[in-house]
């Protein structure tokens, strides 16, 4: 169903002040700071030091559980990582001025114009992830090299060049947020193919030229457009809205690019990966992953890049071609490969979102006792640093992950479905395929 | 869809529920005594899955090779502390089938909230009704939605 959210003057209102966002990013980015303080001078334990609790369990639980599923790339519009880099490259915090920053800003190398660099910052994390998802000095390092980073290539490159290309977190909430029932378009595409100036892409005096590179005019999936709002300032004509849809609307439409595609196989095939490894009761692969630059390790990163980037990839492309024989479509392989990967969106979604209730669940008292003490130091701000550990009760725990798999699982077939019919050819065996990987996340989570 | 594509899916759809309810071989086996050697050493437990039956009386000796570790049951909520070179007993009535994760609950190194062992009482029956749940929700979703019917949508 969709409703215009921008349709309310109060609402309206409400997204084009600067204001509410600027307030929450600079909590945020508080909060960030406090998060590689903490891991940098606070306690090596884990389990008790805000950097570690509060981005792996809250932050994580909050963005795959609720912002992704819901509002798509939500947590772009907050996220503290690019703002001080933005400021900078704008010269100014809120409303744009007439100051010219004094620095060249390029634009981003034709060729990197992809996500395939995202896919290798996101594969890099993913395989040192038991170190840096355990050891604070490592989520510390991670978290202001990739503030310092966003910042370095804001002073070289225009606009948000890092949230665009090369953060791993954006390159798969983009993905997801196709799934996302929030979208950000243009009322009427005439208004926009007429306006002349395009302030929403070039900015003016109201706003700032869309960070994003994007052409709101154009938008037709949310993968890109990271919900900053500024076009919604920027339009003279009020013709940009934020309005609600069906879960899943860009599925309909399914990308036909290589490296969307290598995302998807990355995300299962990680969700996958890491439910094993850490919910796994396999101490000697747990090992393997944490030391990292030993032997043991060089044979789980083998492990885990044969897995993500060969052996799904490998077995959905069979199912594809099987299909294909199936359908007697004599089309090349490669499109039909792509567009089906679509069918990975929600059921990657419920992975993740299975896999993450596991552990959040187990560890969700850590937060509270790590927002009273976060360096570990013996404080007790709030009186909850001496709580016991005490996971939720985990009763319900099985039955909600076989519900949200089963759930994705079925979004995922009704997705490739659709793709089948569009493209003539038998989506059977892909469906195939998506269930075997569903039962074999089953047998690792229950 | 047709009125006879329906009535499959409708019996796909029931034959699904039933099995999630159709009572499943629990294992015959009388309840005993058991007595069980576990070692846990950073981070991992020795036996890695402790396999039991329905109703037997479990006595686990946990013995610590290296640091202090914790051994807490999931939904048992039994929980005890093992030093290194002593031996903890731990003694519970494994009364709940099905699986059940056990949790490191001492901070015992960088990864501790990841140190976990199962305890299996009885076959693994919620992952049979799920995986049978997942072969019946494909095949209903397959039957429901023939290609035919979706390019007409689309």
């Amino acid at each position: 169903m969709q409703i215009e959210l921008t349709r309310s003057p109060a609402v309206r209102r409400l997204l084009k002040s600067r204001w509410p966002q600027l307030t929450i990013l600079t909590l945020l980015l508080g909060g960030f700071l406090l998060a590689i303080a903490s891991g940098w001078a606070g306690t090596p334990v884990g389990s008790a030091n805000f950097g570690i609790i509060f981005v792996w369990i809250a932050w994580w639980a909050l963005l795959i559980l609720l912002v992704v599923p819901l509002t798509g790339r939500g947590w772009c519009a907050i996220c503290p990582i690019p703002a001080p880099g933005e400021w900078l490259q704008r010269r100014a915090v809120l409303e744009p001025t007439e100051r010219k920053p004094g620095w060249p800003h390029y634009r981003w190398p034709k060729r990197l114009r992809n996500i395939w660099l995202q896919n290798l910052s996101f594969m890099l994390l993913a395989l040192f992830s038991a170190v840096i998802l355990t050891t604070p000095r490592a989520t510390a390092i991670v978290l202001a090299a990739m503030l310092f980073l966003a910042l370095g290539l804001s002073l070289i490159f225009e606009r948000r060049s890092f949230c665009r290309y090369l953060c791993p977190v954006s390159g798969f909430i983009g993905l997801y947020s196709q799934a996302a029932p929030l979208e950000l378009r243009v009322r009427d595409k005439r208004l926009c193919r007429s306006c002349e100036d395009k302030p929403c892409y070039n900015g003016s005096e109201k706003g700032h030229g869309c960070p994003w590179q994007v052409f709101p005019g154009g938008l037709a999936r949310n993968t890109s457009c990271g919900l900053c709002l500024e076009c919604l300032r920027t339009c003279p004509k009020d013709n940009i809205v934020l309005q609600t849809r069906p879960f899943g609307a860009d599925l309909r439409q399914p990308s036909r690019k290589m490296d969307e595609a290598f995302k998807a196989f990355l995300m299962v095939g990680a969700a996958v990966a890491y439910t094993g490894i850490l919910l796994g009761p396999w101490g000697g692969l747990k090992q393997a992953a944490y030391r990292a630059g030993s032997l043991a390790w060089g044979g789980y990163a083998a492990a885990f890049l044969a897995f993500t980037w060969l052996l799904i990839p490998g077995f959905f492309a069979l199912a594809v071609g099987a299909g294909q024989r199936i359908a007697r479509n004599t089309q090349p392989l490669r499109p039909a490969f792509t567009a089906f990967t679509a069918g990975l969106i929600p059921l990657g979604l419920a992975f993740w979102a299975a896999f993450s209730l596991s552990f959040v669940m187990a560890n969700a008292t850590y937060v509270l006792s790590a927002l009273s003490d976060p360096f570990g130091w013996g404080w007790n701000l709030f009186g909850t640093a001496g709580l016991a550990w005490k996971p939720l009760p985990m009763g319900l725990l099985p039955s909600l992950q076989v519900l949200i798999l089963v759930g994705g699982l079925l979004w995922s077939i009704r997705t490739i479905q659709r793709t089948g019919a569009e493209l003539k050819t038998s989506s059977l065996p892909v469906a195939v395929f998506q269930a075997g990987l569903t039962c074999l996340m089953l047998g690792l989570l229950l | 869809m047709s009125r006879k594509r329906r009535v499959i899916v409708f019996a796909v759809i029931l034959l699904g529920l039933g099995w999630l309810f159709t009572p499943l071989p629990a294992g015959a086996a009388r309840p005993v005594q058991r007595t069980i050697r576990v070692e846990a050493s950073q981070f991992a437990y020795q036996p890695a899955v402790i396999q039991v039956n329905q109703g037997d009386t479990v006595t686990l000796e946990i013995v610590s090779t290296d640091v202090v570790h914790g051994f807490y049951v999931d939904e048992y909520g039994v929980s005890a502390t093992a030093d290194p070179g002593q031996t903890a007993r731990l003694t519970f009535v494994a009364d709940r089938g099905g699986t059940f994760r056990i949790r490191c609950n001492q901070p015992c190194g960088p990864l501790h909230p990841f140190m976990l062992g199962e305890l299996r009482v009885g076959p693994n029956t919620g992952l049979v009704r799920a995986i049978g749940l997942i072969a019946f929700a494909t095949l209903a979703a397959v039957i429901a939605t023939p290609p035919a019917l979706i390019s007409r949508e689309s």
